[in-house]
This record gives C-alpha cells, structure tokens and sequence, in this order.
C-alpha cells in the first residue's frame, strides 16, 4: 500500500484531535484528544521512517510515547486534584491564573 | 624675615580654629585668646615693617612660597604670597585696627553668652582679610576675598534669632557673589590671555595684551570690586549689614573689608593702566556712589545707617580716586588708611553711644549726650572733624588730595568729577554735622519719650532684656572700650598730616602703584580753599537745620527726595521687585514645568503603555480553549508563511 | 600570579553582603558591626590600591586578565587608572560612613516577627551596591562593565523601595505609596538607558569583534579598527543615553528627586554620591575613549545640556519646600559641571571633573547626612517645619553651614577647586558658556543660605524646642568628612598628582590640545 495513505490518517486523526481540544469542555475528553494527536504524530513520524528508510523517525516515536505516558501521570493527578477542589472537569471553570 | 610673612595669616587662623572648635570650655578666656593672636599678628607685621623700612625702597618687596596648590596640566596656582609696600599698609591697618576692636569687643560683647563664638568670627575675619593682602595671585586672593564675605557673613548674622539678621547677613553674602562672579570671570580672561594669573607675570606682561580684554578684565574686576565695597548698583547690602554688632561694623564694614575693591583696584593697575575704558567707568562709579552713599546718609536717623551710608560714600571717594590712574592710586590708599582710622572710630563711638543707650539706634532719641560721655563725645568729635575734612586733620589732607586729582584728570571729565567730589564734600559736612548735633547737643529728647516706635526695630537684641519701656541712664563706657577709641582718635587727628609731611606716603607706595603728579587746571591752592569753603557750607546748613531748631522725635514726612533717600534711594524696592519677586516667580513656574512638562512626558509614555496593556489584557481571558484556538492559529500562520517562502 | 588586589576589593563587600545577609534576626547588632567592620576593610584595600598605584607608571595597572566567555571575547578583566583610583577611594570611604550614619534606619519597628530581617537586608543591600560599584570603577571589559553597571539597579531598587524615611508628613501609608513610586520610577529610567546600552554594546562586538577596551581603543588610536562616522554616533549615543540617565543630565533628571526624597538620607548619599558617578566615570571611561570623534560632533549639544542642567537644577533647588529633593536638585546642578568639565576637552577641565565627582561625593555626603540627622529629629522634610535651630544645636547648625558653604564651593573647601577648574576649563575653550554656568555659583549661595536661614535662624519654633544636638555617633560621621573637605580644598596635591597622568591620556585619545594662552599665541 502507498505509505502516503498512513500519513492522511495521520492528519485526519490530528484534526479530530485539535478539534476536540478546541471545542470540548471536559478536561478527560480534551486530555484524550491530546493523546489522539499525539498518536497521531507518532503515526506520521513512523510512516516518514517507512518512507525514507531510516529509523530516526521511529526512535523519536519511541521518546514520544515516553513523554506521552508521563504527560499522562501528571496530566491525570493535576485533572483529578482539580476535579476535587472544583466538583468539576469542565477546563473553561479553571480560569482562576487570569486577573 | 620671610618666613614670617605666613605667621601673619596663621596666628589668626588659628585663634579661629581653637575658638570655634575648642566648645565651652574655652567661653572664659576665649576673647583673650582671639584678642592676643590678633595683636600677635600685628607685631609680626610690625616686626616686618621696621625690616622693611631698614631696606632700600625698590627692593622691599618679599615673597613666600608655601607649597603648590592646584597643580593641573598648564594651570598653576600657588599658596604663596608677597608682601611689597602695598600689601604692608594693610597688613599694619587691618592688623591694628583689628587689634584695637578685639580689645573694644571684649567690653561691648561682655554680656553675650556666645562671645567666644564672636571672638572666633572675628579672628577668621582677620585671617581671610590678611590672606587677601597678602596673596601673591588672584585665585589666593580670591580665597580671602570670599573668606572675608563668609566671616562677614556669618558676624552680620551673628544674633541670628532674629530674622532681619538673619536676612541682611544672607543679602550681603548674596550680593557679594555676584560681585565675586566678576572676579572669577576676571581671572579666567586672565588665565586663558596669560595663562597665568599670578600677580607679577600678568601684571608684567599687561602690556602685551589687546586693550579689549583688557577692558574686559578691568571691568570684570571693578564688578567684583563694587560687590565688595558697596558700589553702584550692588551697594544694597552695605546698609542692611548694620544688623550686625557695631565692632562689626567698624571693623569690617567701615575700616578694612569693605575697602578690599580698592586694593583690588589699585593691585591691578598695570590692567586699569591699559585699558582707559575701564578706568573712566570706575571713576564714574566712584562719583555716583560718592553721592548716593551722601544723600542717604542724609536721611538716616538711625546712627549706624547713617553712618554706613557715609562710608559707601567715603569708598566712592577711594574708587573715583582708584579710578584716575597713576594721579590717584596713593591717594586712593592714603583715604583709605585715614578713612580706617576715622571711620572705625566714629563706629566704635556709635557703638558706645548705643552702649550707654540701651542700644537704642534713633538719634531722633538721643541728644544731650556730651555730658554724659565726655570720652565718647571728644573722641568722636574728632573723627567727626576728620571726616568732614576740618583743616589740619588727616581727612582733610586726604580727601583734598583725592579732589585735585579729580580736577586734574582734565577736560570736561576732571571738571565733572572735581565738581561731584566738591559736592560730595559738601554733603559729607551736612550729614556729619546732623549726627554730630542729634547726638551729642541739643534737648535731652531720650527722657520721657513716650514708647519706642515699632517701626524703627533697634539692631541690638539686648533691648529685649532691657525692656523697651525703661528710660535709658547714659553713662560712660568702660576703659576696655574708650582706650581703643582714643587711640583711633589719635590716628585720626595725626594720621593726614604724618602721611603727607614730605609726601612720605607718596614716596613709600610709589615703587607699587607708581605715581604721577597731578597738575589741576586751577591752583592747589584754589582747590583746597574751595573745599574748605564747602564744608563750612555744609556744616552751617546743618547747623540752622538741626542746632537752631529742636529736632522732632518722630521723623517729619521729608520732601520726596528724602523719603526715598530713607528707602536706600529705592534701590531696594526696586531689587525687590525685579530681582526677588521676578526670580520667585520664574523657579515657581519651572517647579511646574519640571513636574507637569519634563517629568509629565515621561509619566505620560508610562500611562499609555499601561493603556495599552491594559487592552491587551484582555486576550487573556483565562479560557484554556482560546489559547489553544491562538496556538493552533500561531502555529499555522507560521506553516503556511514557512511554505509560502518555500514556494517563492 | 600576584595577589588579586582589585578582585579582593571588589570581593570582600560582596562576600560581607552575603555574611550580613545571614546574621539571624535576633543578632541586628551584629549584623552592623559585621557590616561596619567589612566595608572598614574594603576601605583599607582600597586604600592599598590607592598606595600601590603608581602615578607615573602605565596607563591601567594592577591588571588582572581572565577568560569568562570565551564564545563571545567577553574576559574578567580589571585594572584601574587614576580616575578609577580617585573613585574607588571615594567610595570605599564614603560606605563607613553611610553604614554608620543609617545605624538605626532600618531598625523594625515591632519585633515579634522572629524572621522579618530588615536590618541585615539594608546593609547587605548597601554592601552589595558597594561591590558593585567598584567593580563598575575597575572593569576594563564592556560587557563586564555593563553587567555590574545594570545589576547595581537591583539592591538600590531594594534600598530606595524598601527602607524609607520613617518622618513623613503625610502618614505612613503615603510615604509608602510614594516610595515605591520613586523605586519604580528610579529603575525604569536606568533600565530603559541600560537596555539601550546593551544595544549599543552589542553593536561595539558586531563592529569591533570583542569586548576589550583597552584593546579597542588601541586599534581605535592607531587606526586599525575603523568604523563608519554614522556607527560611531549611534554607538556613543547609546552608551551616553545610559550613563547621561545614570548621572543624570537634563532633562532625564526628574527620576533622582523623587529617589533622593524617599529614600533615607544615608541611601540617598548612596545614590548621589557613589552610584551616580559610575555614570560621569563611565562618560570619560568609555565616551571618550572608544568614540573620540563622536564625542567631539557631540560635545556643543551636550555642553548646553549640562548648562542647562547648571542653571535649571540651581533653580529649581532654589523653590523646593522639601529639605532632601533641594539638595537633589542641587546635585543635578553639580553634575552639570562635572559633564561641562569632562566635555570641555581641556586638561583643566577634566581634571575639574574628577576632582569634582570625588568633592561632590563629599561635600554632598556631608550635607545631606546632617540634613538626615535633622529630619530625623523633627519627622519633617518640610523646610517651613523647621527654624532657630542654629539656638538649641549649634553644632548641627555648624555642620550643616559648613556642608553647604562646601555646596556652594566656598573657597577653602574642597569643591571649590574643582568648581574653578571645570569653569576655567570651559572658558578657554567655550567663553560664552563659561560665563553663563558662573551664574550657577550665585544660584548656588541663593538655595544654600535661603535653606539655611529658614531652618536654622530666625526665632526658635516650638517644634524644635528640644531637638538635641549631635551624637556622639553623628559628629563621628559628619567630623571625618568636614575634615577632608578644608584638606582637600586647601592641599588638592595628592588627588590631583593621582588623577592628572589618566586624563593627560584621555585628552590624547579624544586627540585635543589645550588652548594656548592668547599672549603666547600671539608670539
């Protein structure tokens, strides 16, 4: 199959994600649209190492997911702690930095 | 020999130092201690002066170097001085007159808790005073020069509690300054046309400069002449000063300080010398003073104005006589000496009249009083026969010299000028003879007066303790304070004629100033009758005026010309208004320029960038979803212009 | 390698600053002396630097040469000339006496809160500014000069913010709201000169390639380095903005009233007396020597700014009520004469210049400390608040007479020397504004004895009635530096042997030549 193809399922599964960040007020469904167009990175990194036939794509793929699994322990802790505080997940409630 | 030359300025300087800062301990024999380092100072100049006498007249001239002052690259100037016959005779007058009023303050200051502190002002009076003779370059002298206008300052303020004290004793050091401009502009044309301004090679070398900045530099120190000695226009100060104790007074606004524009004149003659200009300038600001400073001493009846107004006029007299050249200069010293003695006497009379006063001031109240001081009243009779030029006595010798040499300048000028000094005499016979008979003869106006007039604030403080209401008991002064006038009195009477006998003074100051013989168009003889012939005018007028008729306690209404003469001819009203109320309004308004214009600029660049963060505030509403909506955005703006780059 | 004596100078207030910093709360006491005792110590190093130095001998001595970064040419290097010499001194003597006249300025006012410290804060603030300073005097490296020249603003932010006067008329919480006023005011006007300075820096890498400046100005003088006319000025216009803000110049003045009123006196000596002539210094260090010929294009302008300055800060001292913003009006009024003096370009001049930045520092100290004396006593900086205090504390009232008369360069203290000199030096290259600057010194009597007569003569005012006169502690301030003032103005000798050879070489840089005097022109 063309590996072109893996790369506009790469940026359909990056639009869903933005879109999602954007437009969605829970802060779980945000954080899972983050995780989409992360993954979603990661297919296209590993896609380009197909294509060009060397690795370097798909260690950075590596070093992502790493990043991603601990963005994801902090990510949770600080929704959950915010959560508690709050009764509530909505990301539009946290607006407390502004002035 | 040299070396002593320093002690003179040292001894002095010293008392100044222990004084001022020895503190309390020393309050009871600090004015001995100031009376005998200014008494040592004159032995040491005595002892000089005989060296000196003991030499050949044109190599009489010392010098000392002490150490090098302000050296920097192509500017040099010295702690130095010199001592030439010029320098000598001020030494011996502000020495001895000096030494005299010490002793005379120790009686009149008795009952002063700060005396010691007076003592101390006084001592540093001399030392400034004798550095500013004794300098060998302008920039030295003009240390002295300020020395003596801060001691001057400081004793003019002396009893400082009270405001118009305090108010003269800042007008006179301000004043000074802008006469002190005019020397320190003086020396820098000096510096940068000679390139030095020490007395001998500037002086030397005089001639080989254009006669412009010549005048330039004469000018500029006749500026700085008229801030010292009270002359037109900065004569102001002079009358105001007399807020100050009366040896004060004697001491420096009569007999030495007030005439360091003269010496000044007559040090730079090699300037005056070339620059013609110059010289007419000065005359005619000798001739005005010489005749405002009469006419107010007309109207004055408070004895120190009175007198003060008297001694701008005697100085007049010296400047004009400054002003004429090489006929004038030892003229000009010669009044200067006898005017020190006479003058310096009549103040320590007023002082001592006041004394026995209650310090009271208005000779309207006075009246009477040779009974009841004999001393005071002899001594001052003969420094007012001195003063008003009575033949035989030392200011006749000395003012008629001055007014031939004024009609033998020559031309219309010499003519004007002898006339005005003619006048001047006239007006000084008046004057005089109005304080002589207001205070010494007449009704006995001190008793039963009915309450000191408020307007007439007397100068000495002690009247508070005194209190205003109590009816004064004249008495005579102690020996402390009479001896010092006897022996001023003395000077007075002897002093012309010793100085005149061979033209003694004219062969001792020659080898300075150089001399030429006047030759007036008229006969000597003509010029000295007519002078005498004018004083016996003024004092007969004086006489019908005040002696004939009683003298009224409180002061007539005046005709206009005396009430403005009362104001200081309104000099001060007009100071007041141009240069008071003008300067106030000017720093009042730059306050607000500063605050709304210099500074509102830059607080106003401050308030619109806070207005203009203020709305870009408000892109940052807190909303995670709107940034995310700004980074997305961001994010492909830079991609799109990345690929759009590309393409181009 | 010999010992680092310019390092150590610099080191040791920076190392007492920490040491004081860390005194705990309890020990104030210590904390001063620990303070007191060190800048005594800086004082006596600075005093070697001053025996080691030799006039005669090279231009910058006592040299010490690191690499720092390297990427960049930027070197840790020192060495100092008889200006900075004079400085250094300057500074190193005034600290003692700054530290001793603010003994109890920062004194907390309730001392249940066991870990406020403000006291060990103010004098590891002044102690660190002190550091600061001198390494500013001793750096031969630009960016290492405008490292310290900027990091100076921090503790002084701190100083002027944090510790003001505790008298003011209008309440404490006025007095706070003006304070922090001031602080901000005072460190955006040197950050804006800073950070336009740091451009300018950086132009100097891009066009000369490092950061040396004796290296620099060696190739500026034998014609190695050259640059264009237009970089030249844009490039001494950057550095002169910060330093004409730093000293300051008119019209870039308005930030040092609002510092000198707020602060305490003994910080608002600081400010006046040290901190700002690191901008006059600067002037003649890196102005004159990296850009000569622009400072030549530059110099009409900027000699009617420091004429303007004379006769405007004159007269504005001459309408202010308030005691501390008169004598800071005062101060923009002497630096006018010092920038006169330093742009002038004649010996005279320039040595004027140095001589008066190390006379102001003095005379200035000594004033305005006797002027915090006062106002401590009365809680007012109001002149019309005071009078007839000449009657209960005469030597206060002498004191303060002889640091003014030291103000309006009275002949026999020591600013006048450099005050004629700087006019002399004006007047035989640029006679019209020699003439007119002279009227600075009647202005200067004027603002001087009007304050004086209203605060100290005249009827004694209930309010003063008690006012006791100087402490021992006082006079120990105020008697050192009076004594300096008379032996300075009557024997300059030593000062000026120290500082003529450095600006004998900044008139060669600048290539200029003293005017002949007219009669030997004319042979």
């Amino acid at each position: 199959m063309n590996p072109v193809n893996y790369l506009y399922l790469a940026a359909l599964l990056f639009t869903i994600g933005a879109t999602g960040v954007l437009i969605r007020r829970n802060a779980i469904v945000v954080f899972m649209c983050v995780e989409l167009m992360l993954n979603a990175c990661n297919l296209a990194l590993v896609a380009f190492s197909r294509m060009h036939g060397n690795l370097d794509g798909q260690i950075i793929a590596f070093f992502t997911m790493v990043v991603a699994a601990a963005e994801v322990v902090v990510g949770l802790a600080i929704i959950v702690s915010v959560f508690r505080a709050r009764h509530s997940a909505s990301v539009d409630d946290a607006s407390l930095m502004k002035l | 020999m040299e070396n002593l030359i320093a002690l003179l300025v040292a001894a002095p300087l010293l008392g100044a130092a222990v004084l001022l800062c020895g503190g309390r301990r020393l309050d009871a024999v600090g004015h001995w201690i100031g009376t005998v380092l200014a008494a040592l100072s004159f032995v040491f100049g005595a002892v000089l002066f005989a060296d000196m006498l003991g030499k050949d007249p044109e190599h009489r001239e010392m010098s000392q170097h002490l150490f090098s002052w302000i050296p920097v690259e192509g500017f040099q100037a010295d702690v130095a001085f010199q001592l030439d016959q010029l320098s000598m005779t001020f030494v011996l007058l502000i020495s001895g007159v000096g030494s005299l009023i010490h002793v005379y303050s120790i009686g009149y200051m008795e009952h002063d808790e700060r005396r010691r502190r007076f003592f101390g002002y006084l001592n540093l009076f001399l030392a400034a005073m004798l550095l500013l003779v004794l300098a060998d370059n302008y920039l030295l002298l003009y240390v002295g020069w300020e020395g003596v206008g801060l001691a001057s300052y400081l004793l003019i303020g002396f009893w400082q509690h009270k405001p118009s004290a305090a108010t003269a004793a800042k007008k006179a050091f301000l004043v000074n300054r802008v006469g002190d401009v005019g020397l320190s502009i003086a020396i820098m044309l000096m510096f940068t046309t000679f390139g030095t301004f020490a007395f001998g090679p500037v002086l030397a070398s005089a001639g080989d400069s254009g006669e412009g900045t010549l005048t330039a530099i004469g000018l500029m120190l006749l500026l700085a002449a008229c801030g010292k000695s009270a002359q037109v226009p900065l004569q102001s100060w002079l009358g105001d000063a007399m807020e100050g104790p009366t040896p004060v007074s004697a001491l420096i606004h009569a007999a030495t300080m007030v005439t360091a524009g003269v010496y000044l004149i007559v040090r730079s003659a090699a300037i005056f010398n070339g620059a013609p200009d110059a010289q007419l300038v000065t005359t005619v600001v000798g001739a005005v003073t010489l005749l405002f400073g009469a006419i107010v001493g007309c109207a004055k009846d408070d004895i120190k104005k009175a007198l003060a107004g008297s001694t701008m006029s005697q100085i007049g007299y010296m400047v004009l006589a400054a002003g004429l050249g090489p006929i004038g200069y030892v003229f000009a010293i010669m009044h200067l000496v006898t005017h020190g003695f006479f003058k310096a006497g009549l103040f320590l009379g007023a002082g001592s009249v006041m004394h026995g006063m209650n310090d009271e001031v208005d000779m309207r109240k006075y009246g009477g009083l040779r009974k009841y001081m004999p001393v005071t009243f002899v001594t001052f009779g003969l420094g007012y026969l001195a003063i008003i030029g009575f033949p035989g006595l030392s200011g006749f010798f000395s003012k008629d010299m001055i007014i031939e040499a004024a009609f033998a300048k020559g031309g219309t000028e010499g003519w004007i000028l002898g006339g005005v000094a003619l006048l001047g005499a006239a007006i000084t016979a008046f004057y005089m003879t109005r304080v002589m008979l207001m205070t010494f003869f007449g009704e006995e106006r001190w008793k039963s007066r009915p309450t000191a007039s408020p307007e007439e604030p007397s100068a000495e403080p002690a009247a508070e303790h005194h209190g205003a209401h109590a009816e004064p008991h004249p008495h005579e002064s102690p020996k402390v304070m009479t001896i010092p006038m006897i022996v001023l009195a003395v000077g007075s009477v002897f002093g012309g004629a010793f100085f005149s006998i061979g033209d003694r003074f004219v062969h001792w100051l020659e080898p300075v100033t150089g001399h030429t013989h006047g030759h007036p168009p008229v006969s000597a003889l003509t010029v000295t009758v007519a002078t005498v012939t004018v004083m016996v005018l003024g004092v007969g007028l004086a006489y019908l005026q005040y002696g004939r008729r009683p003298v009224p306690v409180v002061a007539p209404r005046g005709s206009l010309l005396t009430r403005a003469a009362r104001r200081d001819l309104l000099q001060d009203d007009f100071n007041h208004v141009v240069l008071v109320r003008g300067g106030e309004h000017l720093t009042r308004s730059l306050v607000y320029v500063d605050h709304t214009l210099v500074d509102g600029v830059v607080n106003g660049t401050a308030a619109s960038m806070g207005g203009l963060s203020g709305r870009l505030r408000r892109l940052q509403n807190g909303f995670a979803r709107s940034y995310a909506v700004s980074m997305f955005g961001g994010a492909a703006v830079l991609i799109a212009a990345t690929l759009l780059m590309r393409a181009v | 390698m010999s010992f680092p004596l310019l390092t150590a100078t610099a080191a040791l207030p920076a190392l007492g600053a920490i040491a004081t910093a860390a005194v705990p709360a309890a020990k104030r006491t210590a904390a001063k002396w620990l303070a007191l005792i060190v800048s005594l110590a800086t004082l006596a190093l600075a005093v070697t630097v001053l025996v080691r130095f030799d006039p005669g001998g090279d231009r910058y001595q006592l040299t010490e040469s690191h690499s720092w970064i390297a990427d960049f040419g930027v070197r840790y290097e020192l060495g100092v000339d008889g200006i900075a010499v004079a400085l250094i001194a300057l500074t190193a003597l005034l600290i003692p006496f700054i530290i001793l006249a603010g003994w109890h300025d920062a004194d907390p006012l309730e001392t249940g809160n066991k870990r406020w410290r403000p006291t060990q804060g103010f004098f590891a603030l002044i102690l660190a500014v002190e550091a600061m300073v001198i390494i500013s005097f001793e750096a031969t490296d630009v960016f290492l000069f405008y490292i310290f020249f900027e990091a100076m603003l921090i503790p002084m932010y701190f100083l002027i913010g944090g510790f003001g006067d505790r008298a003011h008329e209008h309440g404490e919480e006025t007095a706070a709201t003006q304070r922090s006023y001031a602080a901000v005011k005072f460190l955006l006007y040197n950050l804006v000169g800073g950070l336009i300075m740091l451009a300018a820096v950086i132009g100097l890498y891009v066009v000369a390639g490092n950061f040396s400046l004796t290296e620099i100005a060696e190739a500026r003088a034998n014609g190695s380095l050259d640059m264009a006319t237009s970089t030249e000025r844009w490039l001494f216009l950057g550095f002169f903005f910060a330093f004409a803000v730093k000293a300051p110049l008119w019209p870039l003045h308005t930030w040092l009233p609002n510092a000198m009123g707020e602060a305490t006196a003994p910080v608002a000596v600081l400010i006046t007396a040290v901190v700002d002539k690191v901008g006059t210094f600067a002037m003649l260090r890196f102005c004159l020597q990296l850009f000569p010929e622009a400072s030549t294009w530059a110099t009409p302008v900027v000699l009617v700014l420091a004429l303007v300055s004379i006769i405007y800060g004159a007269l504005l001292a001459v309408g202010q009520r308030d005691i501390k913003r008169l004598v800071a009006y005062a101060s923009i009024s002497h630096f006018g004469f010092i920038i006169m003096g330093i742009f002038a370009m004649t010996s005279q001049g320039q040595s004027g210049a140095t001589l008066y930045m190390v006379n102001h520092g003095i005379s200035t100290a000594a004033l305005m400390l006797v002027a915090g004396f006062l106002i401590s006593r009365r809680g007012s900086r109001l002149i019309a608040d005071y009078g007839g205090v000449q009657k209960v504390a005469p030597v206060l009232a002498g004191t303060f007479l002889i640091g003014g008369l030291a103000t309006l360069s009275l002949p026999g203290l020591a600013p006048f020397v450099s005050e004629f000199l700087v006019l002399v030096g004006t007047f035989a290259r640029y006679p019209v504004i020699g003439i007119i600057a002279t009227v600075g010194i009647v202005l200067a009597a004027l603002y001087v004895l009007v304050l004086y007569q209203r605060t100290m003569t005249g009827p004694v005012k209930a309010e003063v009635a008690k006012m006791p006169d100087l402490r021992v502690r006082e006079l120990v301030v105020v008697a050192p530096l009076i004594v300096l003032l008379v032996f300075l103005g009557v024997y300059p000798k030593p000062l000026t042997d120290i500082v003529n050879p450095a600006v004998e070489q900044t008139m060669s840089d600048v290539q200029k030549k003293d005017p002949q005097p007219e009669v030997e022109a004319a042979k």
